[in-house]
């Protein structure tokens, strides 16, 4: 049976994962999304995997949500504000979403995942550097040009042509 | 460890299907990347959990992988909204139907 801290860890992930898509402001939006976030890692140092959990933390919660925070502040404050969407839609969605959570959810506890426990130790996080290294290193290599090049194109993309440089020369 | 399987699956269950509503609603470029990361954030956490269980050290490496790969991936779409966001002065996607500068 599940134990306080995962029952406190999933109200606060699924419940800041509503707010981040209900607030009313992005700003607010953006930081409810960094509690989901966090609380993700919290799941994962309840996994015993704490090198995944302070990735999560480092990448997620400190990069990447600070950027969607800065980007919602290059946007317009009415914008910011306003709600875009219609009723009708929103119920179908509702539909939606319920359909897919009791549909997966039956479907998990019918299957045999149920009575899944375990009682062996966790993987020591100095497998996973070792295999980092040893047999994942081409992924690494790759992965590495992946991040370079997205960067690069974002930065290619964002770029504003019609700023000329100013820059000073004396 | 005292939690199961089940309860780890059926929290990502539940946050794949928040994903899916935001998605499906929210017209907001903004909100639509929020929903996106949630649904990332759901595939990760099955990624660990049953890593954890079986035991193995392949969930928790791939997952590693998988946020590294968002990151990229949010980069390139914060850029693109903010490249939309120039060219019509709003971040509704319904106004990025007829996409050219």
């Amino acid at each position: 049976m599940a134990d306080a801290t995962f029952l406190a860890l999933s109200v606060i992930t699924i419940g800041s994962a509503i707010a981040a898509l209900e607030m009313r402001s992005l700003i607010y939006g953006s930081i409810a999304l960094m509690g989901t976030l966090g609380g993700i890692a919290g799941f994962f140092l309840l996994l015993d995997s704490p090198f995944v959990a302070m990735f999560q933390l480092a990448v997620y919660v400190g990069s990447i949500a600070v950027l969607i925070l800065f980007t919602v502040m290059l946007v317009k404050r009415e914008l910011i504000f306003k709600k875009i969407e219609d009723k009708r839609r929103k119920f179908v969605g509702i539909a939606l979403m319920l359909v897919f959570m009791i549909a997966l959810g039956s479907i998990i506890m019918d299957s045999g995942i149920k009575s899944i426990t375990t009682t062996e130790p966790a993987v020591d996080f100095r497998n996973i550097g070792a295999d980092f290294l040893t047999y994942y290193w081409p992924a690494l290599i790759l992965m590495a040009l992946i991040l370079t090049g997205s960067v690069t194109g974002a930065l290619v993309l964002a770029r504003r042509e019609d700023v000329e440089d100013e820059q000073r020369t004396d | 460890m005292n939690n199961e399987l089940i309860d780890f699956v059926l929290v990502s269950v539940a946050l794949l299907g928040i994903g899916i509503y935001g998605l499906s609603v929210k017209r907001n470029a903004i909100r639509m990347l929020f929903a996106v990361e949630i649904i990332i954030n759901a595939a990760n956490l099955n990624l660990v959990a049953f890593g954890r269980f079986i035991p193995n050290s392949g969930g928790q490496t791939l997952a590693l992988f998988s946020i590294a790969i968002a990151a990229a991936e949010v980069a390139v779409g914060l850029s693109l909204i903010i490249v939309a966001y120039r060219m019509y002065q709003n971040i509704d996607i319904a106004d990025f139907r007829s996409l050219k500068g």
